[in-house]
């Protein structure tokens, strides 16, 4: 059995989320011939280093009670620097102003020959033609799945099951916690603020619920898409945003007189007339992307198999280990 | 423009290939042709209804050919906009002139504003509306809905549009 080894650059809830799912996974993995060792995990304070395995249930346990993950002052850089192994996982906080410093550590790590599997959005919404260039360049493999929707799989569905298929467009709802605040305020008629403060309450949306409701999460995914799907070469000012912020309860219960609903959708066109847009939009209620909750959908249009839609969970930490997982597994397997 | 007309048509072969070729000759592309084999009038006849689209005007020529030809049209209904699209607005909308924005759109001659519907939960605070507008074709509607964008635009307005249509809209 081949030993692939790991690091864990971050360890917030995403990072935490792979170590639980490496743990509950162990013999699913073992019985499948993967044998993923970690050997580093780090946070912002410093890591903890064993070459023979780090303990992850001591590991999570240690972030639990000190709020750090570290037993050395070892940084994140200096681990995918120095410390020998084949693949880093970087699941560090998204970033949409300079994409750091999750752009330098993948940069690094493909420097050193290491793949890459991440979950943050920010480098590859700025600079997914250099993160692609560099990967190649240094023949390693990067994978991403977990930027977009969540544990739903849009990216490797697209790549892999579609195969053949020109995908000549793309919509859905890629944010769930404007989904959970327009889906509250269709059902109860009660106003955005008043939905947005339940929403803070419960966990689904910061205290600076801005990068959400304005639309910039959604873009910076569709970004992703664009770049990946469609071999496009643009940046998150390239799209055009409207977000949830202006949305009434009277348009939404007006929209219901015609049998719709209201969704803040991001769209990326093929062709000519491609276009990158994340506004609200009218969705008629009994279309597959009309979904409620906190649900993500992507509906991709296809020239051979059609409209082909699928719905998940866009956001929470077992939900987006799975799709890091699934990267994790995709590259033991082809790279042996 | 769509027209539906009503037909009675002789209880022999021949004869709604008869009634249909006008129409073809004349450039009407055929919508529908609903053909009521069960339903003889106390005559004997056979009503059918055919439903077309004519973008050149030429509808009387249709009738009297068809008259000419022995077929006994019953009734003749047209639609001239057969295009339609709802949008919600949010903002000052009262404030900004509706009657402008809307005339912006009637004054096309080629599309139409055909129902609104305002809610407007205070003072100063946004209204909503939704609004039907109709056109004469798919080119002309989005033609509408360009200067729809453009006068919400200048007026601080935010429209709400469908999603494309595609083979998963259901029909309420």
């Amino acid at each position: 059995m081949k030993t692939t080894r790991l690091s864990i650059i971050g360890f917030g809830a995403v990072g935490q989320g792979v170590a639980n799912a490496l743990l509950q996974k162990h013999d699913y993995l073992e019985s499948a011939g993967l044998n993923l060792k970690v050997v580093a995990i780090s946070d912002s304070r410093g890591a903890c280093i064993d070459l023979d395995g780090v303990d992850l249930e001591a590991a999570l346990e240690r972030k639990k009670e000190s709020g750090s993950v570290a037993t050395s002052g070892v940084m994140s850089f200096e681990v995918i620097r120095d410390v020998d192994h084949e693949l880093v996982v970087e699941v560090t906080p998204t970033n949409i102003d300079d994409g750091e410093p999750g752009l330098t550590y993948m940069l690094e790590a493909f420097r050193h020959g290491r793949h890459v599997v991440t979950s943050n959005k920010g480098p590859l919404a700025l600079k997914y033609n250099q993160l692609c260039d560099e990967s190649k360049r240094n023949a390693v493999h990067f994978r991403y799945e977990a930027t977009v929707g969540g544990a739903m799989p849009i990216l490797n569905l697209a790549h892999d099951a579609l195969a053949g298929n020109r995908i000549k467009g793309i919509e859905g709802i890629l944010n769930g916690t404007c989904n959970y605040i327009l889906s509250r305020m269709t059902d109860e008629g009660l106003s955005y603020e008043h939905v947005l403060g339940e929403a803070q309450e419960l966990g689904y949306a910061e205290t600076d619920p801005t990068y959400d409701v304005e639309g910039i999460d959604a873009a910076c995914k569709l970004v992703i898409l664009a770049n990946s799907i469609f071999g496009m070469d643009v940046n998150y000012d390239d799209v055009e945003v409207t977000g949830i912020t202006r949305i009434t309860p009277e348009a939404l219960t007006l929209a219901g007189d015609e049998g719709m609903v209201i969704k803040l959708i991001g769209e990326v066109k093929d062709g000519e007339n491609g276009k990158i847009m994340v506004s609200p939009k009218l969705v008629p209620e009994q279309h597959p992307l009309a979904v409620g909750g906190t649900l993500n959908v992507a509906l991709l249009k296809t020239d051979m198999a059609g409209p082909v839609c699928v719905t998940g969970k866009g956001a929470g930490s077992m939900e987006t280990a799975s799709a890091i997982l699934s990267d994790i597994i995709a590259i033991c397997k082809n790279s042996h | 423009m769509i027209v539906s007309m009503d037909l009675e048509l002789k209880d022999r072969p021949g004869q709604l290939v008869q009634a249909l070729k006008p129409l073809s000759m004349i450039g009407a592309n055929i919508m529908s042709v609903l053909h009521h084999h069960d339903q003889h009038t106390p005559s004997g006849a056979i009503p059918v209804q055919v439903v077309f689209q004519l973008t050149n005007g030429k509808l009387d020529d249709i009738i009297t050919d068809l008259e000419k030809g022995g077929v006994r049209i019953v009734s003749v209904g047209k639609k001239l906009m057969y295009e339609e699209v709802t949008v919600i607005l949010i903002g000052h909308i009262v404030h900004s002139d509706m009657g402008d924005t809307i005339d912006q759109i009637d004054s096309t001659g080629f599309a139409e504003v055909v129902n609104l519907s305002i809610s407007m939960p205070g003072i100063n605070k946004p209204s909503s509306a939704s609004l039907v507008i109709n056109a004469v074709g798919v080119a002309q509607l989005g033609k509408a809905l360009d200067i729809l964008r453009r006068v919400a635009s200048e007026k601080d307005l935010l429209v709400i549009e469908p999603i494309e249509k595609d083979d998963l809209s259901v029909k309420k």
